[in-house]
């Protein structure tokens, strides 16, 4: 089956965006990437010199994986256009996933905060992907100033909480016209695999892998996850009925398999 | 440090069994164990103590160090706890000095419901590992600690943790080799070769060497996988007894720890940045630190705030340290001990000096091996 991800005018097999936080060592998280089969992956840039030997971009970079950076930290629209801009210089990338949070409590995302910081990065030539909450007004908006692709959260950072508002995202996919990835709240496989049913084009996540007893085993129930989940949006779902209805044939229809 | 220990001879004439390039607690360690062997032993450092290990907390905890994905990690850490206080009362002797040496466990706090989770969770994979952890109410946490937090919201004892003052132990190190006749050199490396450590003007000539730079090893070891995990830690002075037990804890998922000494001394540390061998202790890294303190005790806002200070954790890909020979015959290594140079100590000393005697790696070894990245 020939199902590419299409983003940013880049083609990726891969539908898993990975994250690198939380892991507990260089080596945990490569055996992670690798069993992930991510070909994307984001660095929070305030928590790396990316000058510096041995750090998580030689990880990504001896996997050929492509680094998308973050402005993870970033409080206002001022630190993230600066912070993406440091990281374009830095890394050679126009990609940037855009993050701007509201508090440390929830790091929820501030959504005025970050479409100002997305209007100035499209102009800036940047290829945008917010991050923001499950608001389909918000994520049209962002789309019409320009963003490559919308990122709804499933549920707060690193809360493991799954897809709190499956309506809202179906909406979201419902209208966009830009990539929809699932971005943060993921706690086991069932929520990937549910967020790709719920149509999103592609799942981000981190610590569910990271701070799983097994990062590499959770990673590769993962990539199972995403892939499950998207066959079966292509394939598409039967509708849900109140009582049962036989699966073997019955005698007054015609069934081509029947004798 | 002890000046006397010292000595100002940058290029001595003789031959050394061993040099030793790098005087932080793992290499001090390392000489000290070879010099009670009776090698000749040159340390060549122009500042024996005052490197990661200064900055460092001194943690004797590989129980409530224990992570997911780290069982080696774990129980090479508590062969070397094993061999602590016998490390401890032998070093006390030869050098005549006392370590503040400490052993009333180490509670680890939960501060909201979502850490309380998150330390049972952590219990129980304690539990199938086999370690002795204790669960604890909020109020008996504060029973043990009256300064903590009513918010506390649990805990956990271990109990065969323990902790002893870097600022003590580096110093009884340089003391004890002093009496074992090793040489100073206060100069810096500036490369190894076999039989040869060049500094700037001159070399030290040893039959062996042993590279124990730290993060900055692989300016002399090219290509070792060793790098700088930045850390910065405060010191806080209070009443003596202020706090008695060693005291970690999560608050609202970031991990903190308080460790009192004798002295009425706090360390409390400390932050983990992938920064490179940036220097600069920032506002942002005092105040995350203090700000969860003072969540888990918060009289710690009436102490005085003595000392800020980054220091550079030696970290390798696995978070094991780099123990054994090199490609280049004669030289080894013992560097990458991240988190645990001070707990891993007593074992990478041993291992080392048995190597240096012609003696084969201790099996407890094979994992640091530093050619299992090739």
């Amino acid at each position: 089956m020939d199902d590419v991800f299409v983003l940013g005018g880049e083609k990726f097999a891969s539908r898993l965006i990975m994250g690198t936080g939380g892991a507990p060592s260089l080596e945990v998280l490569d055996q992670a990437l690798a069993a992930s089969g991510t070909e994307l992956t984001t660095v929070a840039m305030r928590r790396l010199d990316p000058a510096s030997q041995g750090s998580v971009l030689d990880v990504l970079r001896a996997r050929d994986i492509r680094v998308l950076p973050n402005t993870a930290g970033c409080y206002t629209a001022g630190e993230a256009v600066l912070t993406a801009r440091l990281a374009r210089e830095a890394l050679g990338t126009d990609w940037v996933k855009l993050e701007v949070i509201a508090d440390e409590r929830t790091l929820l995302p501030d959504p005025i905060e970050t479409f100002d910081a997305a209007e100035r990065l499209v102009a800036d030539g940047f290829t945008v992907l917010p991050y923001i909450g499950d608001d389909p007004i918000l994520a049209r908006r962002l789309e019409q100033a320009g963003c490559a692709a919308v990122m709804p959260l499933g549920a707060p950072i690193g809360s493991g909480l799954g897809v709190r508002n499956p309506h809202n995202i179906e909406l979201i996919v419902e209208s966009a016209q830009v990539p929809v990835i699932l971005d943060a709240g993921i706690g086991t496989a069932s929520d990937a695999a549910l967020a790709m049913e719920l149509g999103c084009d592609a799942v981000l996540l981190a610590t569910a892998v990271t701070r799983a007893r097994r990062p590499e085993l959770m990673a590769a129930a993962m990539r199972d996850a995403v892939g499950a989940g998207r066959r079966a949006r292509l394939a598409g779902r039967i509708p849900r009925r109140r009582y049962a209805e036989a699966s073997s044939p019955a005698r007054d229809r015609s069934d081509p398999m029947g004798g | 440090m002890p000046e006397s220990a010292i000595s100002e001879s940058p290029t001595p004439n003789s031959v050394f069994d061993v040099a030793v390039v790098g005087a932080g607690v793992v290499g001090l360690s390392i000489a000290w164990r070879a010099a009670l062997r009776g090698l000749r032993v040159a340390v060549v450092d122009p500042d024996p103590g005052r490197g990661a290990t200064y900055a460092s907390a001194g943690m004797l905890a590989p129980v409530s160090e224990t992570t997911f994905t780290e069982e080696p990690l774990l129980r090479l850490g508590l062969a070397s706890l094993a061999r602590w206080p016998s490390f401890r009362t032998e070093l006390e002797e030869a050098s005549g000095r006392t370590l503040d040496y400490r052993t009333d466990g180490t509670l680890e706090l939960a501060f909201d419901a979502d850490d309380l989770a998150q330390l049972e969770d952590l219990a129980g994979f304690e539990e199938t590992l086999g370690l002795r952890v204790e669960r604890l109410t909020g109020r008996e946490c504060r029973q043990r600690e009256p300064m903590l937090s009513p918010s506390v919201r649990g805990g956990l004892l271990a109990r065969d943790d323990a902790w002893v003052d870097p600022r003590l132990l580096a110093p009884a190190l340089c003391a004890a080799l002093a009496r074992a006749r090793a040489t100073f050199v206060s100069e810096p490396a500036v490369k190894v070769q076999s039989g040869l450590v060049r500094l700037a003007a001159g070399a030290v000539p040893a039959e062996q060497i042993v590279v124990a730079s730290g993060a900055r090893s692989a300016a002399l070891l090219p290509g070792l996988p060793v790098r700088p995990v930045k850390g910065q830690i405060l010191r806080l002075h209070g009443p003596r007894g202020f706090l008695s037990a060693c005291v970690r804890g999560w608050v609202h998922g970031v991990p903190v720890y308080l460790v009192p000494r004798e002295n009425g001394e706090i360390t409390l540390g400390a932050t983990m940045e992938e920064q490179g061998f940036d220097p600069r202790v920032t506002a942002g890294g005092v105040y995350q630190l203090l700000r969860d303190a003072r969540e888990l005790v918060p009289g710690i806002a009436e102490l005085e705030l003595a000392e800020t200070r980054a220091g550079f954790r030696p970290g390798t890909p696995d978070n094991l340290p780099l123990i054994g020979p090199t490609g280049l015959p004669g030289v080894y290594v013992a560097t990458g001990h991240h988190r645990a140079g001070v707990l891993l100590s007593p074992v990478t000393a041993d291992a080392i000096a048995a190597m240096l005697t012609g003696s084969a790696a201790p099996p407890l070894l094979a994992a640091c091996d530093p050619s299992r990245f090739d």
